[in-house]
């Protein structure tokens, strides 16, 4: 038996988490999630479009009743910005739950620390339940835990790249290290890169890119909830050891002479 | 009717003096439920909306969820 999955005190039945950028259109979107199973869900906040305000805001699309909306503070790159972003996140929203983001570096989109450490420390101060994006880095997950965060979120690879999991050991030593919640955040292309993260044993996965870019999202999603699930049942089931030598599966006694 | 100009999310515009920020949205026919508005980088809660007029030279952001990761 697994145990539940918990941040900040709530629980969810889906280690799978996506997001709702970058689809070709809301149906799309729509049928993804649906078909991904998962609840919490990530939006982001910008301006709206006075131009275009007529149209259907992304709210439209998601149920808050079946949905759990984590707003983020994506394309932020300084403390102050994305904690400004996550008070207007926290007024759109339902929860006083962020996912924070601070960028570093525009090209490669990896976290800015010391922003990231700054604006942790600020939000939880401000009663937020902060599910921090960041490297792959041990010190920093265990900084970020110091500072109250409810979940540490590091990278499989570069947010949007689709390279899957560059660094399984790291992972594996943020998991072992830390109490909180380890949710892998970005880099997951297709389902053997979920399957793969989620056998380190973190507790769940974050996906955007690798949903709203497939051909026939939907089907991906259906491919990312079985592979959520079978890497987390082959982490609990403990896998056989590795060897480098054959050893036969058939019992050599009984061969005929 | 006396108009001031205000800045709304980048854009200088002109407004009614002494409009309140739920006119304003209305104005825009924009739902107060699904946006938040910053005045001069403070967040005015749903309720305050009706008791708020702008005044020259307010910074005004009217914000909401997009699609993103």
């Amino acid at each position: 038996m697994d145990t539940p999955f918990s941040i900040a005190g709530r629980t969810f039945r889906s280690r799978l988490m996506v997001g709702t950028g970058k689809y070709r259109t809301n149906e799309e979107m729509v049928a993804a999630h649906t078909a991904s199973g998962a609840e919490i869900v990530t939006v982001a906040v910008r301006r709206v479009d006075l131009d275009r305000s007529r149209e259907e805001g992304i709210l439209y699309h998601l149920d808050p009743k079946k949905l759990f909306l984590l707003s983020n503070t994506a394309g932020c790159y300084t403390a102050e910005e994305a904690i400004r972003y996550a008070r207007l996140g926290r007024e759109a929203g339902f929860n006083e739950f962020v996912k924070l983001e601070v960028i570093g570096d525009q090209e490669t989109l990896l976290p800015d620390v010391d922003g990231l450490l700054r604006a942790a420390r600020e939000l939880v101060k401000e009663g937020f339940a902060v599910l921090a994006y960041t490297n792959d880095d041990l010190i920093t997950a265990l900084r970020l835990e110091d500072c109250g965060c409810a979940a540490v979120m590091p990278l499989a690879s570069p947010i949007g790249s689709g390279l899957g999991m560059i660094n399984p050991f790291n992972i594996r030593t943020i998991k072992s290290r830390l109490s909180v919640p380890v949710i892998v955040d970005a880099g997951v292309g297709t389902a053997s890169d979920a399957c793969l993260v989620m056998e380190q044993g973190v507790d769940g996965i974050l996906m955007n890119t690798a949903l709203a870019e497939a051909q026939d999202p939907a089907g991906m999603a259906t491919a990312m909830r079985h592979a959520v699930e079978a890497g987390r049942l082959a982490y609990l089931s403990g896998r056989m050891e590795r060897r480098e030598i054959a050893v036969p599966s058939s019992p050599r006694a009984g061969m005929l002479a | 009717m006396t108009q001031i100009t205000i800045t709304l999310n980048g854009e200088r515009t002109a407004v009614v003096a002494e409009q309140s920020l739920r006119g304003l949205l209305d104005h825009l026919s924009l739902d107060p439920r699904a946006v938040v508005v910053e005045v001069n980088r403070t967040i005015i809660r749903r309720p305050d909306l009706t008791s708020t007029t702008l005044t020259e030279g307010d910074v005004v952001e009217l914000v909401h969820f997009v699609g993103g990761g």
